[in-house]
């Protein structure tokens, strides 16, 4: 276990080591103290490491990475595995806005809760919420699933194109073309599946499912006002 | 030629094309959406002119004594910056709005005369990359197609606020365009009408693109010059705003800037020429001590090495342009003409980017299409048309006594039109008059 105190050093040098990390490298666990909020912390990797971060984390922690795993052992800041193409992003605590924004792949795990905007445009991650998401979680969604254990804020899956929703607890409202769907036991045994790579125990015949109605996928007059 | 009788007189309020436009609309219940930039009459550069030598200024030889026209930006953070032999660059467009031809025609074209060209609403294809030796990899709201190996492997990149063409929209790519390949790209159903978001996902003000930047430098490690472009509005703020929040470079993209597809309403009522805007621009770098220091590449309508020259005089590093380099891919050219008709229009005033049909074989992802531009022939087009605008600029600036393109000042140049006087803050030809400077009142 190397550990790297940000107290000591720059976040620029922080990433510039993990960057340097040669795929054979045998230096695959990191623990990275005093964080302190600081921004984009671990991000860009790119090779199968693990990132302990103790403490809370700033905006961007973990963005636009692959393979990696990074765990905070803390709440983290706006856009947490923004852009995640691969590997695994875990927060204990809660999370800011656009958590997993845009993400491509990999696993999102959000212990506590996460914010607004929780998925906004994901494009193929998995992103799992132990607590709650806030208001336009996501919204855009394209691909990917989204597994909310609490509550879902108003405006779930506003403009969803083929993203899948799971939430156990109550939604606020829907937004603009999302709709609840059947839960079939093909979602359920998706559902549990994600679950237990989350490392989250709950009984997903609970959960209930929301998809794209595709009514604006094409403009259509007769739906000018779902926009 | 007869005349005609019935004394006809048309409304200035309501002629032929609102007519046309209310009918269509009456009949379709959807706003019009086309490609192309802004057709209105607007103040362009037209409207300014050099003041050549004198006896008070003396030229240098065409052809003979050197005009510099090599610039570099991204200087100011990037470890890597970009150096570009001519201060023309080819504009953000997407793979996907064009085929995947013009996009190899725009790289080679650029490669050779030594600029750079940017991808644009849908990544970043493998042809671009290769064709293109000095390429922009833009990071839009969409974040279609968006990976952090691109964003390694690119040579700069470009944070895209907006575009001229609708500044607070985002982009949009009908069905018809929508192919397999495109939407695997972009992570969608084929044959949906793609609108992309036209905010970020994941931050919002210029506090929040302060960090987002940090992000992108940390996952390039500094390397790379990042660039915020926006659609010419509130210029001023945006420009001081983007220079605070650590961008390398600005690009301003005034309202005359094109797009493939938009709401017709988009481009020709929101946004600010760009005559007015580079001013603004400027200014706001000036405030901030940082003119030359962040450079400002200025897009929207240029046409002509004229255009390019003017734009650096008044204090731009570089320009850009896209609808003017379809044009020379053979956007609007006379040929094909039957399937011009097919559209509904003529050379000369085509605009149907967003059917996908383009007859030229630029805006299409249909295969037969995409075949009557050779990427070859393409290439070969564009390099004369860019070696042209930089003779032109050339021309003008030694006719100026400069060494360098750079070298153009707002001194040399006068205004044709009272507007133009104003917008540009020179002086109305014959004058000293800048209409709102050095007034009394």
């Amino acid at each position: 276990m190397i550990t790297v105190d940000l107290a000591d050093t720059s976040v620029r040098a922080l990433n510039d080591r993990l960057h340097k990390l040669q795929p054979e490298t045998n230096e695959r666990a990191w623990h990275v103290i005093n964080p302190k909020g600081a921004h984009a912390l671990a991000c860009g990797l790119t090779i199968p490491i693990e990132v302990i971060i103790e403490g809370h984390a700033g905006y961007y922690c973990a963005g636009m990475n692959k393979e990696a795993t990074v765990i905070v052992n803390g709440h983290a800041g706006q856009g947490v595995a923004e852009n995640i193409m691969s590997g695994e992003v875990r927060v204990k605590g809660n999370a800011s806005q656009a958590a997993g924004a845009s993400g491509h792949g990999g696993l999102l795990v959000i212990e506590g809760d996460a914010s607004a905007r929780c998925g906004i445009s994901m494009k193929g991650v998995d992103i799992v919420v132990g607590g709650s998401v806030g208001h336009m979680s996501a919204f855009m969604a394209q691909a990917g699933s989204l597994v909310v254990c609490g509550d879902a804020g108003a405006s779930l899956g506003d403009s969803l194109y083929e993203a899948r929703l799971y939430v156990q607890g109550s939604v606020e409202s829907l937004g603009a073309d999302c709709v609840e769907k059947k839960m079939t036991p093909h979602h359920i045994a998706k559902l549990e599946r994600l679950l237990a790579r989350a490392g989250i125990k709950t009984d997903a015949r609970r959960f209930r499912r929301y998809g794209s109605a595709r009514r604006l996928y094409n403009f259509h007059v007769d739906h000018a006002d779902a926009y | 030629m007869s005349v005609d009788p019935r004394g006809l007189r048309p409304s200035y309020s309501f002629p032929q094309h609102v007519l046309a436009e209310i009918h269509r609309a009456a009949d379709q219940g959807l706003y019009e959406i086309r490609g192309y930039g802004a057709k209105r009459h607007l103040p362009t550069f037209d409207d300014l002119v050099f003041l050549g030598a004198s006896v008070s200024r003396y030229p240098l030889e065409g052809y003979r004594e050197r005009c510099g026209t090599d610039v570099t930006i991204g200087a100011r953070f990037a470890k890597k910056p970009i150096h570009l032999k001519i201060p023309i660059t080819i504009a953000g467009m997407s793979f996907g709005a064009l085929g995947a031809n013009a996009k190899e025609a725009l790289g080679r074209a650029a490669t050779e005369m030594g600029t750079s060209t940017t991808t644009g609403d849908g990544g970043m294809t493998e042809e671009e990359r290769r064709s293109s030796k000095t390429l922009v990899y833009q990071v839009l709201p969409s974040r279609y197609g968006m990976n952090p190996d691109d964003l390694r492997r690119a040579d700069a990149i470009e944070v895209v606020v907006g575009q001229g063409a609708k500044p607070g929209g985002g982009g949009m790519l009908l069905g018809m365009k929508i192919t397999e390949r495109v939407a695997k790209m972009r992570t969608l159903p084929v044959g949906i009408d793609q609108r992309s978001a036209c905010r970020h996902p994941d931050w919002t003000g210029p506090d929040d693109l302060t960090i987002k930047i940090q992000e992108i430098r940390e996952i390039t490690d500094w390397e790379k010059p990042i660039y915020v472009k926006v659609g010419a509005t509130r210029t001023r703020y945006d420009v001081a705003l983007a220079v605070k929040a650590g961008a390398d470079a600005v690009v301003v993209d005034g309202m005359q800037g094109g797009t493939a597809a938009t709401q017709d309403v988009f481009i020709e009522h929101a946004g600010i020429p760009t005559l007015p805007a580079v001013r603004l621009a400027v200014e706001a770098l000036q405030e901030l001590d940082m003119h030359r220091k962040v450079q400002l590449i200025v897009s929207g309508g240029i046409r002509s090495g004229a255009d390019v020259a003017k734009a650096l005089a008044l204090g731009a590093d570089a320009v850009s342009i896209g609808v003017a380099a379809m044009v020379a891919l053979g956007c609007n050219r006379p040929m094909f003409i039957e399937d011009y008709h097919a559209l509904g229009t003529e050379p000369g005033f085509c605009h149907h980017c967003h059917t996908g049909k383009c007859p030229v074989g630029v805006t299409t992802q249909i295969p037969e299409l995409q075949a009557r531009l050779k990427p070859e022939q393409g290439a070969r087009w564009l390099k004369n048309y860019l070696t042209v605008m930089t003779l032109e600029a050339q021309t003008l600036a030694r006719a100026c006594g400069k060494s360098h393109v750079h070298n153009l000042e707002p001194d040399d140049l006068v205004a044709l039109t009272v507007e133009a006087a104003a917008m540009a803050k020179v002086p109305l030809a014959g004058t000293d008059w800048i209409p709102g400077q050095n007034s009394r009142y």
